[in-house]
């Protein structure tokens, strides 16, 4: 799918969280959003676009990607 | 009128708080205090003549027919306007009375045309009946006398003529309009003898009339008659539905005369209208036999290809094939269906589960992804449920009302009448909308603050206020500590109080002044009871999920859920959207919002529907264009939703469907969407099948077939066919038993059956053991979730900005007569109010640009270009520009954008950067879109119909 907007879409989820006082739960719930809400197809081109660098990626994304890639890896199917 | 068939009790019901008991000729008689001897006779099954008086309307005591004697007293009152009182005898037929009333209608004939035979009115004529009752036998006065007998009609309207040969001069129809409607269209001109009704200086089209009907159903004689009814004639049998535009959900009557509809009349018992109607569901009723109908099933393997008609076997069986082919080809994921609001719950249930079942995926979504999405996210959030918090009748209790994002004179017409009665009553308002709609000043309404925010800033305003009210002192701390999560409400306090939340740090973002902001907040926390009322205005934003949670901040901060006459009300655009949220239309919910990764939620369905339920969300619409562009998804099925107009960025949609393999389109006309498909299958319109609609109060209301399905099959049946078709049967023969299962599966439907709302009429859900006979008010002891939860709602503003390229910012909204994407209204003769989508323009920026009102204008912004043309209007403030998107010829969706809400992907249609242009022919698009238009008419069989082709 095209990755600029899964990449948006994500800065933008992220952009929300960006008040949450506490880092952690912040994080959390980015990640939690996506897997919650994201097609495993969507969660799988994300997480193929943090290991290729994250091109546009927020820093937030990043990090909830990275913290919480065992939660947002489907399944293989 | 009314159909004299339905009891007119002569006076509104009171509330009754204390009873009254007298004796009606020597009958005796309770009926609650305040009541009318007219109704109390009438409750007594005691028929007082009448002719002013209706129970719809206050009385007026102007025609002097229900006189009456009561005992003790001198004279002969009006029984319309005498109150009952503890131990009166009244007598209510007498040789005097009966004299007297003689003499009433004797008068009232001499100025009336004889021609009771030929009248459109005959055999459902107050006046007639009047004449019979009283035992009129002769005319003394005779016609040679000035009359008005030669006075010529007004046909201006085209659902209905006004006679004024024929008017006594009742000022029913002028009281219905005030009263009911609200829009005081009608005078009462002239006195005495010479006093005529007139309504604006030349007649009902030039007026100030909405075409709602109320003065029609108002009016005792034929004076103010509906053509269908001069046309066809009386009907011979009525059946009581639910109006299929809306989120109002109005009961209606269908008149008919055999299968075939006369008048479509609001249903004085119906919950959420009580009576009244507009001009869509009363009048715009006659697309559902307009000849553009489809009617037989087609098939094509190409989009270029002509359309080939064929049987429902041969079209079912195509499908499933195409179907499975893909699934085969590309994988189980690679198809999936929309579901419709304007379907009813079972369809959009059968849909979901033949997803869910049949295609064994969860790629299901609904069109409500680009309305109520954020709604559904929000509320669960915030309160623990999907849903608005209130029934309509809750206004009743209402103090001050905040009205942001929604527009209800023209999106909601029959509640705005209910809120216009409110405020006239006392009640004061906040509107927060970029436009100065109707509601901001209207007869006898003025908002106490319009905010006239820059499009894309309410969290900003939402913030602002909620700052006022904590940071002075106005905070409900007693309400919130009981009711709410403390340590979550001590985070927003901490968050809102901040000073960039203030007015004075946020009035140059959203254009407010910040004394306006701290006025309307005061004013809101203050008030006892204060509802919020909100629309697409706040959900078609990037932060709109952000806003209703914002929203429900407030209404949890200022005590304002849990009770009548408060709450948080999103207006649902179409008939259905809340059901067919509730019927698991999401992608990741089944029915009743549960999330598909709950194990115990999946057993049950899979248990109960004998195959597993996939774990995982699947796509959402805009990721399913997404998925056909990449080439990941190749097959889709439609139901009721025209896509290919409705969803933005139409470029990019046609696109999408043009990458599909197999896109199988369910709809009663050829729409936009259908033109991309390779079966259509013709659907069936709310007249013609049954089923049930929920409305925007969580109403579950009936629908019923009044007429066969025109293409032989109900839409229900089709997806069952379809589902049969694919290897998953599924055995229903009739729809209450779809509802039956939703019953068994959704713990906030169990109590519901057809024969539960036949019995009550219609459910607001939850309706279950806990509230057997439905929840007008939810959250009242506590919230569904438990204790309301506060969420900190930072003010982000839109990618979408303006440049020097696009100077001006564009938003979209509906207009009264025309309905979504118009498929319905431009069908019928609504047209005559808007045949065209326009551009308004405020004149400073008109100005600049030298356009003249009238002109046709290039629209552009960064997505693609449209051609419009210009209305100049004070309305819109300068540098906003707005426009409907109810033609598709007019391809605002050309020009909206991709940008969606953070969280459900819900299209910000509100919010786009353009610049206008003066002088402007066609667009490439348009130009583009009118031989697509043509081709795709070209490849349709000769005998079909044209459908949306031009
Ligand atoms: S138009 Fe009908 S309702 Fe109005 S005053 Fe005349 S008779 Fe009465
Ligand atoms: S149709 Fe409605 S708005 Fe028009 S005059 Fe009658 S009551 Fe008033
Ligand atoms: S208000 Fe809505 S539901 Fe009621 S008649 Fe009008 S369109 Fe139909
Ligand atoms: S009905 Fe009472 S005065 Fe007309």
């Amino acid at each position: 799918m095209d990755g600029k907007k899964l990449v948006k879409m994500a800065n933008d989820i992220a952009a929300f969280f960006a008040a949450e006082p506490e880092p952690k739960v912040a994080l959390e719930g980015i990640a939690g959003h996506i897997k919650k809400f994201w097609a495993p197809r969507m969660r799988r081109e994300l997480l193929a676009l943090l290991d290729a660098g994250g091109d546009g990626m927020a820093p937030a994304v990043r990090e909830a990607l990275a913290a919480h890639r065992r939660l947002l890896q489907p399944a293989t199917r | 009128m009314y159909s004299n068939k339905v009891q007119d009790f002569g006076t509104p019901a009171r509330p009754a708080a204390k009873s009254v008991a007298l004796q009606i000729d020597g009958q005796p008689v309770t009926v609650p205090a305040g009541t009318s001897v007219l109704r109390a006779a009438a409750l007594a099954g005691v028929n007082i003549p009448k002719l002013c008086a209706t129970d719809s309307l206050e009385a007026f005591g102007s025609c002097r027919l229900c006189l009456v004697e009561v005992e003790g007293r001198r004279g002969f009152p009006a029984s319309c306007t005498t109150h009952c009182e503890p131990g009166m005898k009244v007598r209510t037929q007498s040789r005097k009375l009966a004299d007297l009333r003689r003499g009433v209608m004797e008068l009232y004939i001499s100025d009336h045309p004889l021609d009771c035979l030929t009248c459109p009115a005959n055999g459902n004529c107050e006046l007639q009946d009047m004449a019979g009752v009283t035992g009129l036998r002769e005319v003394r006065y005779g016609y040679a006398g000035e009359n008005h007998l030669a006075a010529p009609k007004d046909e201006s309207n085209p659902y209905f003529t006004f006679d004024p040969t024929k008017c006594i001069v009742c000022s029913r129809c002028v009281r219905a309009c005030d009263e009911i409607q609200g829009t005081f269209a009608l005078t009462v001109q002239g006195r005495g003898f010479g006093s005529t009704i007139a309504a604006g200086p030349t007649n009902f089209l030039d007026s100030e009339c909405v075409s709602c009907g109320a003065c029609v159903q108002a009016c005792p004689t034929s004076t103010l008659m509906e053509k269908s009814i001069v046309d066809q004639g009386q009907p011979d049998h009525a059946v009581d539905t639910t109006c299929a535009y809306c989120g109002v959900g109005c009961a209606f009557r269908a008149e008919m005369k055999g299968s075939e509809v006369v008048r479509m009349v609001p249903h004085k018992d119906g919950k959420a209208n009580h009576g009244h109607s507009c001009i869509k569901g009363r009048f715009a009723w006659g697309y559902a036999t307009h000849p553009d109908r489809v009617n037989t099933p087609m098939i094509r393997s190409k989009i270029t290809d002509p359309w080939r008609e064929v049987s429902w076997d041969e079209a079912i069986a195509y499908a499933a094939s195409e179907i499975k082919r893909i699934q085969a080809r590309y994988g189980k994921d690679s198809v999936g269906g929309i579901t419709s609001s304007r379907c009813t719950n079972e369809e959009t249930y059968l849909v979901q589960k033949l997803v869910r079942a049949g295609f064994g995926n969860n790629n299901v979504d609904t069109c409500a992804r680009v309305c109520h999405s954020p709604t559904g996210y929000g509320l669960k959030t915030t309160l623990g449920e999907s849903a608005g918090t209130q029934d309509f009748d809750s206004v009743e209790h209402t103090d001050c009302m905040i009205v942001i994002g929604a527009n209800p004179t023209d999106g909601h017409p029959v509640f705005a009448s209910r809120m216009k009665q409110r405020l006239r009553a006392g009640a004061t308002l906040i509107v927060i909308d970029p436009r100065r709609i109707d509601l901001v000043r209207t007869p006898h309404v003025a908002a106490d603050f319009h905010l006239p925010l820059k499009p894309g800033t309410n969290v900003a305003v939402l913030n602002a206020m909620a700052h006022v009210i904590v940071t002075e002192g106005l905070a409900r701390e007693g309400y919130v500590r009981e009711r709410c999560e403390v340590d979550q409400y001590e985070k927003w306090k901490t968050f809102i109080a901040s000073p960039k939340n203030s007015p004075e740090a946020l009035e140059a973002e959203c254009g407010v002044p910040a004394a306006s902001l701290r006025g309307a907040a005061r004013l809101f926390a203050k008030a006892g009871n204060g509802a919020i009322y909100y629309g697409l205005g706040v959900t078609e934003h990037s932060q709109g999920s952000t806003t209703v949670m914002a929203i429900a901040n407030l209404a949890m901060v200022t005590g304002n859920i849990g009770r009548p006459g408060v709450g948080v009300n999103p207006l649902r655009g179409q008939n259905n959207v809340q059901g067919s949220c509730d019927m698991g239309s999401f992608p990741h919910e089944l029915p009743g919002y549960r999330h598909v990764g709950d194990a115990g939620v999946r057993e049950l369905f899979a248990t109960t529907w004998g195959v597993p339920i996939q774990d995982e969300p699947g796509l959402r619409i805009p990721n399913m264009f997404d998925a056909a562009i990449d080439g990941s998804f190749k097959g889709l099925y439609v139901q009721g939703e025209d896509i290919a107009q409705s969803d933005p960025d139409t470029k990019h949609v046609q696109k999408a469907l043009e990458s599909l393999e197999c896109l199988i389109v369910q709809d009663i006309f050829l729409c936009e969407t259908a033109k991309y498909a390779h079966v259509l299958l013709p659907g069936s319109s709310f007249l013609e099948k049954d089923g049930t609609f929920t409305n925007a109060e969580r109403r579950i209301s009936r629908v019923r077939k009044v007429m066969p399905p025109l293409a032989g099959m109900a839409d229900w049946e089709v997806t069952v066919a379809l589902s049969r078709a694919l290897g998953y049967p599924m055995h229903y023969d009739h729809p209450s038993q779809v509802m039956d299962e939703i019953a068994l599966l959704t713990p906030t439907f169990t109590g519901v059956s057809y024969d539960k709302i036949d019995r009550l009429g219609s459910i607001q859900w939850p309706c279950n053991d806990a509230a057997p006979d439905g929840t007008p008010v939810m959250h009242e002891q506590e919230f569904v979730r438990g204790k309301g939860r506060f969420v900190v709602t930072e003010y982000v503003a839109t990618p979408e900005r303006t440049t020097r390229k696009f100077p001006l910012i564009l938003t979209t909204g509906r207009i009264l007569s025309q309905y979504n994407v118009g498929a319905q209204t431009r069908r019928t003769e609504n047209k005559v109010w808007h045949d065209a989508d326009v551009l308004e323009i405020h004149p400073h920026d008109a100005e600049q640009r030298g356009i003249t009102h009238g002109e046709m204008v290039s629209l552009q912004s960064r997505k693609g270009e449209t051609t419009l043309r210009a209305v100049v209007t004070e309305r819109m403030q300068p540098g906003v520009v707005y426009t409907t998107f109810h033609h598709p010829e007019s391809g605002v969706n050309v020009v909206t954008t991709e940008n969606s809400d953070w969280a459900t992907n819900c299209p910000e249609y509100k919010v786009t950067a353009v610049q206008v242009v003066a002088h402007a022919k066609k667009s490439e698009w348009q130009r583009g879109f009118d031989s697509f238009a043509s081709q795709q008419e070209g490849l349709l069989p000769k005998t079909a119909v044209r459908g949306d082709v031009r």
